[in-house]
C-alpha cells in the first residue's frame, strides 16, 4: 500500500525494509538520516518521491564502491591469476567454475588450481567442474601443502600458455590466524612467478550472511588485499544487504553476483539492477 | 558496534540515573539499546520487536525501577528471556524404540549438512551404535565422494547408488539395507536447496514420506542473517522439523539467527558445530548462546 504523506510511519517502513535485507543498523540509520536531510532540502512531500530519493542514495552508495574496481589487463603470455577466498561454504568453488566458463567464452585459455587440499573431496569437486568445462586442473593429493600446488599451478600456467589461472582455496573463518597466514603465503608463492599476481583477489560472500559479512570482508582485506567481491546465492530470498555496509565501510567493489548452482548463473554486478530488483521491485511492498 | 550492550545500558542509566526514579521513557531508551544489540546479532527484525516488548513489560512492571544497578538488571531480564526462547534444557537426539532410527538433514546450500552427518555419525558410533550414512545428494559435484571420504575417516559405511539414481529410491533402499544388516541409525545427507525451489522442496518431501524419519534436522549456518526465519519456517511447514543444528559457531558470528529460528519454529537446537574437523561438534547450552548473542 502507498502512504499518502511523509510521516514517521514511512520511515519505520523503510527501516524495516533495510534491516530485514541485512543492511545492518548503522548503514540503515545513515541512509535514513541522509534521506531526512534530502527531504528537507529538496522539500519532498510525496512518499513516492521519498522512496525514489532513498533508491538513488542506495545506488550511489554502491556505485561509489564500484568505481574502485580496477581495470583488468589481460596480457598475452602473462597468466592473469585470480585467487578466490572466503569463509566455509559460501560458493567459492562453484564461482570458480562460473568464472572459468565466463573467461572461456571470452576466448581465453583457462586453468584451475585445486588449492583446497583440506576439505573432504574438495579436489574431486573442482575436477568434476574441470571435466565438464574441459579445463585442466592442477592438483596434488588431499592433505598436501596448498603453497606447493599453487607453485605447480603457476609453473603450469606458463608452460601451457594459460591466460587465466583460477585458484581455489579452502574455506576458512577469518578468525583463524594460521589459516589467514596461509593465504598470505599463497600470495607470496604467486608473486615469485608473476610480480603483479594475484591480479584479482575475489572474496565470495554468501547472500544469506548477516552482520558477520562485514567483519569477514575487513579481515580478508587485511590479510590478502581483496580486489573484488562476489555475492553468491542471490537466487534465494536473501537480499545480500551486507554489501551496502561493506561498500560504505571498505569501499571494496562488488563485481559479480551468483544466481544459481549452474555454471552460467553468474552476472556482473550492476548497482541499479540490484537495487531495483531486490528493494524496489514490484512485489516489494513498502 | 564495539561497545557492549552492558556499556551502553550503563551509559543510558547514568544519564538519567540522578533523577531518582526511572520513567517509562527511560526504560524505552534502554530498550532501544537492547533492540540495537539484538539486530546487530542478526536476530530477526520481527522477533526483536516481540522480544523487546516482552522485556519492556517486565522491566516496567518490576525490578528495574527499583534496582540499584538498572543496567545489570535489564541485562539479566534480557538474558532470562533469551534463554526462555532458546529452550532451557538440552534435548538429545530421539532414538527409535525399534531400530533403525532414521535421521535426515536438510537445509540451504553450504550450511554444513554433509559435514554434520559425519560428525553425528561419529558421535553415535562412539556411543556404541551402528550408523549408516546415505548419500542422497546426487546434484552437487563430488557430494558422494565427500561423504565417502568422511566415512573413511570415521570408519562408518556410506550407502550410495551414484548420481544417476533418484534420491527417494536411494533413501528407501538404504533403510531397507539397514534393516537387513542391523544398522541402528540411518543418517541421510540431502542436497542443499532453497526453500523457494519448488521441485527440490517436493523432492525432499517425498524422501521424508518414503522413509518417515524420526528426526528431521535443519542445518543452519550461525552467520545467517535476517532471512533465517523465512527459510526455517518454510522447511518446517513442508517437513515438520524436529531439531536444529547450528554450524560454524567457531567463528565470531553472534548467532542471533538461532534465536530467530527457535522462536518461530519452536524446535530444539540439538547440536552446535564448532569447526571443520569431525569431532568439532558439541551439545547446545542455551545460556552460552544467550551471552554470545548479547556480546558478553
Ligand atoms: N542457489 C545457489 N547455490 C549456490 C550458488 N553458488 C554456490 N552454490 C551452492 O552452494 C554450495 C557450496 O558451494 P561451493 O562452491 O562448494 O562453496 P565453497 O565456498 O567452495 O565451500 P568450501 O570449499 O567448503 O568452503 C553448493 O551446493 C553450491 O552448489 C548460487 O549462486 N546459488
Ligand atoms: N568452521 C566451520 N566450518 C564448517 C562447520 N561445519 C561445516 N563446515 C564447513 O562448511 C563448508 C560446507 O560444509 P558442507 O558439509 O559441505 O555443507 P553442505 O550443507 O553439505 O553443502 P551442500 O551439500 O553444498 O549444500 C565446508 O567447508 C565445511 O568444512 C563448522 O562447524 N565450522
Ligand atoms: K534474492
Ligand atoms: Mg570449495
Ligand atoms: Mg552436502
Amino acid at each position: 500500500f502507498e502512504r499518502s504523506e511523509i510521516t514517521e510511519d514511512l520511515f519505520e517502513d523503510l527501516e524495516a525494509l533495510l534491516i530485514q535485507a541485512d543492511l545492518g543498523v548503522e548503514t540503515t540509520l545513515e541512509l535514513l538520516d541522509n534521506l531526512r536531510d534530502r527531504i528537507d532540502r529538496e522539500r519532498i512531500k510525496q512518499p513516492a518521491d521519498a522512496r525514489e530519493a532513498l533508491r538513488t542514495e542506495m545506488i550511489a552508495l554502491l556505485e561509489n564502491a564500484t568505481r574502485n574496481r580496477k581495470i583488468k589487463i589481460y596480457q598475452r603470455g602473462v597468466p592473469f591469476v585470480i585467487l578466490v577466498v572466503g569463509v566455509n561454504g559460501t560458493g567459492k568453488t562453484t564461482t570458480i567454475a562460473k568464472l572459468a566458463k565466463y573467461h572461456q567464452d571470452q576466448g581465453r585459455n583457462v586453468m584451475l588450481v585445486a588449492g583446497d587440499t583440506f576439505r573432504a573431496a574438495a579436489i574431486d569437486q573442482l575436477k568434476v567442474w574441470g571435466e565438464r568445462l574441459k579445463v585442466p586442473v592442477i592438483a596434488h593429493d588431499p592433505g598436501a601443502d596448498p603453497g606447493a600446488v599453487v607453485f605447480d599451478g603457476m609453473q603450469a600456467a606458463y608452460n601451457r600458455n594459460a591466460d587465466i589461472l583460477l585458484v581455489d582455496t579452502a574455506g576458512r573463518l577469518h578468525t583463524k590466524y594460521n589459516l589467514m597466514e596461509e593465504l598470505k603465503k599463497i600470495r607470496k608463492v604467486m608473486q615469485r612467478h608473476v610480480a603483479e599476481a594475484p591480479q584479482e583477489v575475489l572474496l565470495v560472500i554468501d547472500a544469506t550472511t548477516g552482520q558477520n559479512g562485514l567483519v569477514q570482508a575487513k579481515k580478508f582485506a587485511e590479510a590478502v588485499e581483496i580486489t573484488d567481491i562476489a555475492i553468491a546465492k542471490l537466487d534465494g530470498t536473501a537480499r545480500g544487504g551486507i554489501a551496502f555496509a561493506i561498500a560504505r565501510e571498505l569501499g571494496t567493489p562488488i563485481s559479480y553476483v551468483g544466481t544459481g548452482e549452474q555454471v552460467t548463473a553468474l552476472a556482473e554486478f550492476n548497482p541499479v539492477t540490484y537495487v531495483d530488483a531486490l528493494f524496489f521491485g514490484e512485489e516489494e511492498e513498502l | 558496534m564495539f561497545e557492549t550492550l552492558s556499556d551502553r545500558l550503563t551509559a543510558v542509566f547514568q544519564r538519567i540515573g540522578n533523577k531518582g526514579r526511572l520513567t517509562e521513557q527511560d526504560v524505552d531508551e534502554a530498550m532501544r539499546e537492547v533492540r540495537r544489540a539484538l539486530l546487530e546479532a542478526d536476530v530477526n527484525y520481527k522477533v526483536v520487536r516481540d522480544f523487546v516488548s516482552a522485556v519492556r513489560e517486565r522491566a516496567v512492571g518490576e525490578e528495574v525501577l527499583k534496582a540499584l544497578t538498572p543496567a545489570q538488571q535489564v541485562i539479566s531480564i534480557v538474558r532470562d528471556e533469551l534463554i526462555k526462547i532458546l529452550g532451557e534444557e538440552r534435548v538429545p537426539l530421539q532414538l527409535a524404540q525399534v531400530p533403525p532410527t532414521i535421521v535426515m538433514v536438510v537445509g540451504l546450500q553450504g550450511s554444513g549438512k554433509t559435514t554434520h552427518v559425519a560428525k553425528i555419525a561419529n558421535l553415535l558410533k562412539k556411543e556404541g551404535r551402528r550408523p549408516l550414512m546415505v548419500a542422497a545428494d546426487v546434484y552437487r559435484p563430488a557430494a558422494i565422494d565427500q561423504l565417502q571420504t568422511l566415512g573413511g575417516q570415521i570408519d562408518v559405511p556410506v550407502y550410495s547408488e551414484g548420481t544417476k539414481a533418484n534420491p527417494v529410491d536411494i533413501a528407501k533402499n538404504a533403510v531397507k539395507l539397514a534393516r537387513d544388516r542391523g544398522y541402528t541409525v540411518v543418517l541421510i545427507d540431502t542436497a542443499g536447496r532453497l526453500q523457494i525451489d519448488e521441485p527440490m522442496m517436493q523432492e525432499v518431501e517425498r524422501i521424508a514420506e518414503a522413509v518417515k524419519p524420526h528426526e528431521i534436522l535443519l542445518v543452519a549456518d550461525a552467520m545467517t542473517g535476517q532471512e533465517a526465519v523465512n527459510v526455517a519456517q518454510e522447511f518446517h511447514r513442508r517437513l515438520a522439523l524436529t531439531g536444529l543444528v547450528l554450524t560454524k559457531m567457531d567463528g565470531d558470528a553472534r548467532g542471533g539467527a538461532a534465536l530467530s529460528i527457535r522462536s518461530v519454529v519452536g524446535v530444539p537446537i540439538k547440536y552446535i558445530g564448532t569447526g571443520e574437523r569431525i569431532d568439532a561438534v558439541e551439545p547446545f547450552y542455551p545460556d552460552r548462546l544467550a551471552s554470545r548473542i548479547l556480546g558478553m
